[in-house]
C-alpha cells in the first residue's frame, strides 16, 4: 500500500488515478476487454458446436452432409479473407505508430497514422461487405442453415466492433485536426488503441477457427 | 506508455508497471512484430494449400500459429508485457475462463475431437 501521506497529498481519485496508482480509464478498458473475451468466446463456441451440423448447403468447406449424405459445396473464399486479415494486422501496426506519434507530440505523423488505421479498418469492412454480399448471392443467408446463422452472427458482431473502432478513430482524427493531439491525450489514444488491437486479436482467432480449419 | 497510466506519486505502482524492466517497444520493435505477424499469416495460408491439410497435425499446427499471433499482439502492441500486473490479470483471468468455457462446450457437444483432428 502507498504511504498515507501520499494518498493525502494526491487523493486517490485525483486526475483519474485510483489508490492502486493506476489510471481508472485504463482499468475500465481492460475490464471491458475482459468481458469481451466472454462475449466472443460464446459466439466462437456456438459456431464450433454447430459446425458440420447443417442439413442443407452451402458449407464453409467442401464436405459430405452428415444428415443427408449429400455433397455440400464450400463457400469460404480464403484468398480474399487472407488479404483482409493482412489489412487488419497492418492496421494494428499503424495504430501503435499513431500512439507513439501522439506520445512524442508529433502532430503530423499522429494524423497520418490515425488516418492510415481508419483507412485500413474501412478496407477490412469493405472486404467483409464484399464477402457477405457474395455469400447472399450464392444462396447463404442468416436463415439458410446453422452455418449461415452462426457465421453471420459471429463475423457480423466482429464487423460491428470494427465499425465502432473506425468511428472512434475518425472522431480522434477530427480532434487531432481541430486542436491537435499531444502527450496530454495519451490515455485517450491508448484506450482506443487497446480496443483496436483487441478487435484484431479476435479476428486472428476467427480466421483460424472459422476460415482455415475445415 | 505504461508509465503514463500509473500515478507518479505511487512508486509501488510504477515499480509494478515496470516489473519487466525499463524497456519499451521501439519503432523497430513494432515493425519487426508486424513482419513476424505477416510471416505467420502467410505460413498459415500456405499450410492450408499444402497436403498437410489432410494430416492430423493440420488443426493443432494452425491453432499453435494462431495462439502465437494472439500472444505477440497482446504482449507488444497492447503492451501487456510492459504494463502493470493488474491489467494482465484483468485480461488473462476472463480469457482463461472463456477458453475453458469454449473447450467445455465442445467437449459436451462431442465436437472436440473433430476440431483437433
Amino acid at each position: 500500500m502507498p504511504p498515507a501521506e501520499t494518498i493525502a497529498a494526491h487523493g486517490p481519485a485525483e486526475h483519474g488515478y485510483t489508490s492502486t496508482g493506476l489510471n481508472t480509464t485504463k482499468i475500465a478498458i481492460w475490464t471491458f476487454i475482459g468481458s469481451e473475451c466472454f462475449f466472443f468466446g460464446s459466439l466462437i463456441s456456438t459456431f464450433l458446436v454447430y459446425k458440420h451440423r447443417s442439413v442443407v448447403g452451402p458449407c464453409p468447406h467442401p464436405e459430405i452432409l452428415a444428415a443427408t449424405h449429400q455433397a455440400c459445396r464450400g463457400i469460404l473464399n480464403i484468398p480474399v479473407t487472407s488479404a483482409s486479415t493482412f489489412v487488419l494486422l497492418m492496421s494494428s501496426l499503424f495504430m501503435v505508430l499513431a500512439l507513439a506519434a501522439v506520445q512524442r507530440g508529433d502532430r503530423k505523423y499522429s494524423k497520418i497514422w490515425l488516418a492510415a488505421t481508419a483507412l485500413a479498418g474501412t478496407t477490412f469492412l469493405g472486404f467483409q461487405a464484399f464477402e457477405f454480399t457474395s455469400f447472399v448471392r450464392e444462396g447463404l443467408t442468416i436463415k439458410t442453415n446453422l452455418f449461415g446463422s452462426t457465421f453471420f452472427i459471429l463475423t457480423g458482431f466482429h464487423g460491428a466492433h470494427v465499425t465502432a473502432g473506425v468511428i472512434w478513430l475518425i472522431t480522434m482524427l477530427f480532434i487531432d485536426f481541430k486542436r491537435g493531439l499531444g502527450p496530454r491525450d495519451e490515455i485517450n489514444v491508448d484506450i482506443m488503441a487497446l480496443y483496436w488491437h483487441f478487435v484484431d486479436v479476435v479476428w486472428i482467432i476467427i480466421f483460424t477457427f472459422v476460415y482455415l480449419i475445415p | 506508455m505504461a508509465a503514463e497510466s500509473v500515478h507518479p506519486a505511487q512508486p509501488h505502482a510504477v515499480a509494478d508497471a515496470h516489473a519487466a524492466g525499463h524497456e519499451h517497444p521501439t519503432w523497430h520493435t513494432y515493425w519487426k512484430v508486424a513482419l513476424i505477424l505477416t510471416i505467420i499469416t502467410a505460413l498459415e495460408v500456405w499450410i492450408y494449400y499444402t497436403p498437410l491439410k489432410e494430416t492430423r497435425v493440420f488443426g493443432p499446427l494452425l491453432i499453435l500459429l494462431s495462439i502465437s499471433k494472439f500472444a505477440i499482439v497482446v504482449m507488444f502492441y497492447m503492451h501487456l508485457k510492459y504494463d502493470a500486473k493488474l491489467f494482465r490479470a484483468l485480461f488473462v483471468g476472463p480469457l482463461s475462463v472463456a477458453v475453458l468455457v469454449v473447450f467445455s462446450l465442445l467437449f459436451l457437444f462431442g465436437q472436440l475431437i473433430i476440431h483437433l483432428r
